[in-house]
């Protein structure tokens, strides 16, 4: 077959979304950002809300998430986007606000303006990607992180003696008047992502029609932190992490 | 709403004065003694009327950053605070500096340091007027003296910050803010329309809409050469404020053998003690610096030549006098006079203060 | 003109509030005004006082160290500001609780029995009006009626059935000097 028999338009079966821009990625390969970005640049295509779209990114991996997808960013502070995102929403009433955040930014730093965008039920989506570690500074603790886990500031295991807990934000999340929509989903199989597609998607039809919060945790594999290859990092996931973070709605108003 | 004449404290003609500037947004968190602030706004209601947003938010640093959001999307939003609130959005500001982003900052400041006292004091001069934050930037700082003034800076520090995409700061101290005084508020202005804030804001990331590349509001670049760049073009919109934006006042400067440089309701205080002076024969003027950055140094500098000394007075150990001992480049000696901790100096202390540090002979 | 007066007592006295009537009159007058309160935690008990200036030209200190009037109502404030009013200036005080009487002889000390005033007018909400009328009896800087101008522009107009006690008791404390 030749190359040109190959790409004729009835042959056509995925297309690279036409929200996606052509920078190279500096995610690592097998990273669970490039899929959740691929998603959202589907969903605001599909959704025809673009052009009032304004995303929040976080610091973090995700840092520059503006570079991906082609539409209006705000780049926050660390940990600051639901506060970023808040007005940007209330003085922007019909923008499509999202914020798209990591564990440390949103359950570290951030936990504040988290709970509290949340408890005042402000019109946004919040995107969580959970891979239980800091991948931007090198691989050290997140909140999330499990117990036992080694990272850079815990090189012989997380304990909860010297560490706590890891922070299941999300069920607390779920407790909170202002949101409408809580869930955890993975995006580590194909049918995981067409899942959290539909659970993003609902967070976006949420805020449009002003329901309130909704919260996306995305439980998330970082192979370069967690010193695996990619494949090896979605069976862990799944055999660790959904233990203390089990996937499926903690809330569906 | 028309133009009106009122009696009211310095705090809640901030809050009328943004309402009727037209403001898009205010952000606040309760801090004494600028709280009346958001109670006034709280009260008047303007979601209501002129549609403008108003948030008591988690905290100061929220509040900060939902200044930071509301102005990336080119609205005019502001938020006000007193000085350990103040410190908490220094992050927040130097995010605003480095994003070019239009907004406003009211200090009204009490005494430090530390939780400090709710007293009046202008000791955080050096933090609004030599940064505050990280990395190299300035504010346009406005400093009132009347709550005339509380008013009339709202609007000055809106079109400032617009006029060249920089922040602006109200710095008060806690007298011109708890302070009540007769002031005119300025006939209503209407908010810009959508259209009128994609036009005038052409970098603002409200949503693509018709526009056909994306906008995006960032202080980050990994390219040190993009990024020094950045600082160069920082530095000269400053270059800029400082050749056009300096505003200071002048008293009896004409035959001044003497110059008090003072700042905010302390320069009134210091015009009490002038007038004494000069019943008892001593010629003193006395310069108030309206903007703190950029600072009178011409007009100082000039003033320098003509007087034998200069005093500054201020509630603080001695700030702006290094400014003033700069702008005078050691012509004549320079002297400082403060109270700290929320106490503020009488006319006769004053007076006592200018005879003594300047060995002004009776 | 220019008449610089300081008032003084406990919070809860109504320091505060006939400090800003005092004001509201001057600005009814058309004067220019300035009212300086001290700031603090204390809503009621406490000490409580209020610079007030009212002047016909630009004011320019509102922080203040000699008045020409002082309004004192508790001991602990005539302690402190007896020597703060100028020469030939005027001291009120309410005697109601003062052991330690003032002594200067070259000012006018006039006690007014404001508390008393206020029983017989059967409402001690009254009471710092009666000392506004005494107030404006020694030192007739605003009339009554721009007192009263200026409390009804004030006051929310559920509380207007107020306005003829409260003119009441500025009556009353004139007639108390």
């Amino acid at each position: 077959m030749t190359r040109e028999e190959i790409i004729r338009p009835e042959n056509k079966v995925y297309a690279r979304p036409e929200l996606l821009t052509d920078n190279v990625t500096h995610y690592c390969p097998g990273c669970s950002h490039g899929v959740v970005h691929k998603i959202i640049a589907e969903l605001l295509a599909e959704m025809n809300v673009a052009d009032k779209t304004i995303g929040i990114a976080p610091v973090g991996c995700a840092v520059f998430a503006y570079n991906y997808i082609d539409v209006d960013w705000i780049e926050a502070a660390h940990g600051r986007a639901p506060a970023v995102a808040t007005a940007a929403s209330r003085l922007n009433p019909d923008s499509l606000v999202f914020t798209y955040q990591g564990d440390g930014d949103l359950s570290a730093i951030g936990t504040a303006e988290t709970i509290h965008a949340c408890n005042r039920g402000e019109n946004i989506a919040i995107i969580f990607i959970n891979n239980a570690i800091y991948g931007m500074t090198g691989g050290q603790m997140a909140p999330t992180t499990l117990l036992g886990m080694k990272t850079a500031t815990t090189p012989y295991g997380r304990t909860a003696e010297l560490n706590g807990y890891p922070l299941a934000i999300t069920n607390l999340l779920a407790q909170l008047d202002g949101t409408c929509y809580v869930t955890r989903q993975a995006v580590h199989t194909a049918a995981a992502v067409r899942k959290t597609k539909a659970a993003i998607k609902k967070a976006f039809q949420n805020s449009m029609a002003k329901k309130g919060t909704s919260v996306i945790e995305i439980v998330s594999t970082c192979n370069s932190g967690w010193k695996m290859t990619p494949a090896q990092s979605n069976d862990w996931m799944a055999e660790h992490m959904f233990e203390k973070y089990p996937l499926g709605d903690l809330k569906n108003e | 709403m028309e133009e009106e004449v009122r009696l009211m404290k310095g705090n809640e003609a901030i809050a009328h004065a943004a309402i009727r500037y037209g403001a898009d947004g205010y952000f606040g968190y309760p801090i004494t003694p600028q709280s009346e602030v958001l109670e006034t706004l709280a009260e008047l209601r303007p979601w209501e009327t002129t549609g403008m947003v108003v948030l008591q938010a988690e905290s100061e640093v929220a509040a900060i950053n939902m200044v930071y959001g509301g102005a990336s999307t080119g609205k005019a939003v502001m938020t006000s605070s007193s000085s350990p609130g103040v410190s908490l959005k220094q992050e927040g500001i130097s995010y605003l500096a480095a994003s070019e982003l239009p907004a406003l900052i009211v200090n009204v400041m009490r005494g430090g340091p530390g939780l400090g006292t709710i007293q009046p004091s202008q000791a955080d001069y050096f933090q609004a007027t030599k940064g505050g934050g990280h990395g190299d930037y300035h504010l346009i700082i406005l400093s009132p003296a009347t709550v005339q003034e509380m008013t009339d800076f709202v609007a000055l520090g809106f079109d400032l910050a617009f006029k060249y995409r920089t922040p602006a700061m109200i710095l008060a101290d806690g007298i011109v803010g708890q302070m009540m005084e007769k002031v005119v508020l300025p006939p209503q202005r209407p908010r810009r329309t959508e259209e009128e804030l994609r036009a005038q804001c052409p970098w603002a990331a409200c949503g693509k809409g018709d526009r056909k590349n994306r906008n995006v509001v960032t202080s980050l670049e990994m390219d040190s050469t993009k990024m020094e760049q950045n600082n160069l073009r920082f530095q000269e919109t400053y270059r800029l404020i400082e050749e056009n934006e300096v505003r200071c006042q002048e008293y009896y400067t004409d035959d001044a053998e003497y110059l008090i440089v003072a700042f905010g309701t302390v320069a009134r205080i210091c015009l009490k003690a002038i007038e004494e002076a000069r019943e008892k024969g001593i010629k003193v003027g006395l310069l108030r610096p309206i903007t703190l950055w950029p600072f009178p140094k011409k007009n100082i500098g000039k003033l320098s030549k003509q007087v034998k000394g200069i005093l500054t007075v201020e509630l603080n150990a001695g700030q702006m006098v290094e400014d003033v001992q700069l702008a005078a480049e050691c012509r004549v000696p320079v002297h400082h006079f403060g109270r700290m901790g929320g106490m503020i100096p009488n006319p006769t202390e004053i007076l006592e203060a200018l005879v003594t540090k300047l060995s002004i002979a009776q | 003109m220019k008449e610089e007066i300081l008032i003084a007592g406990f919070g809860g006295q109504g320091v505060l509030s006939m400090g800003k009537i005092l004001a509201y009159a001057g600005l009814m007058d058309n004067l220019e005004v300035t009212w300086m309160p001290s700031y603090g935690p204390e809503q009621r008990g406490g000490t409580a006082n209020v610079t007030v200036i009212l002047s016909d030209t630009a004011i320019s200190s509102p922080v203040l160290d000699t008045f020409d009037t002082v309004v004192a109502l508790n001991q602990q404030s005539l302690d402190k500001f007896e020597n703060k009013v100028k020469a030939g200036g005027t001291l009120i005080y309410d005697p109601s609780g003062i052991h330690h009487l003032p002594t200067r002889t070259d000012i006018s000390v006039v006690p007014v029995d404001a508390m008393q005033a206020s029983i017989e007018l059967k409402n001690s909400k009254t009471y710092n009006m009666i000392l506004l009328g005494a107030l404006l009896k020694l030192r007739p800087i605003v009339g009554t009626d721009a007192v009263l101008r200026g409390l009804k522009k004030t006051l929310p107009e559920r509380h207007h059935h107020l306005l003829p006690l409260n003119e009441q008791a500025l009556l009353k404390g004139m007639s108390l000097v």
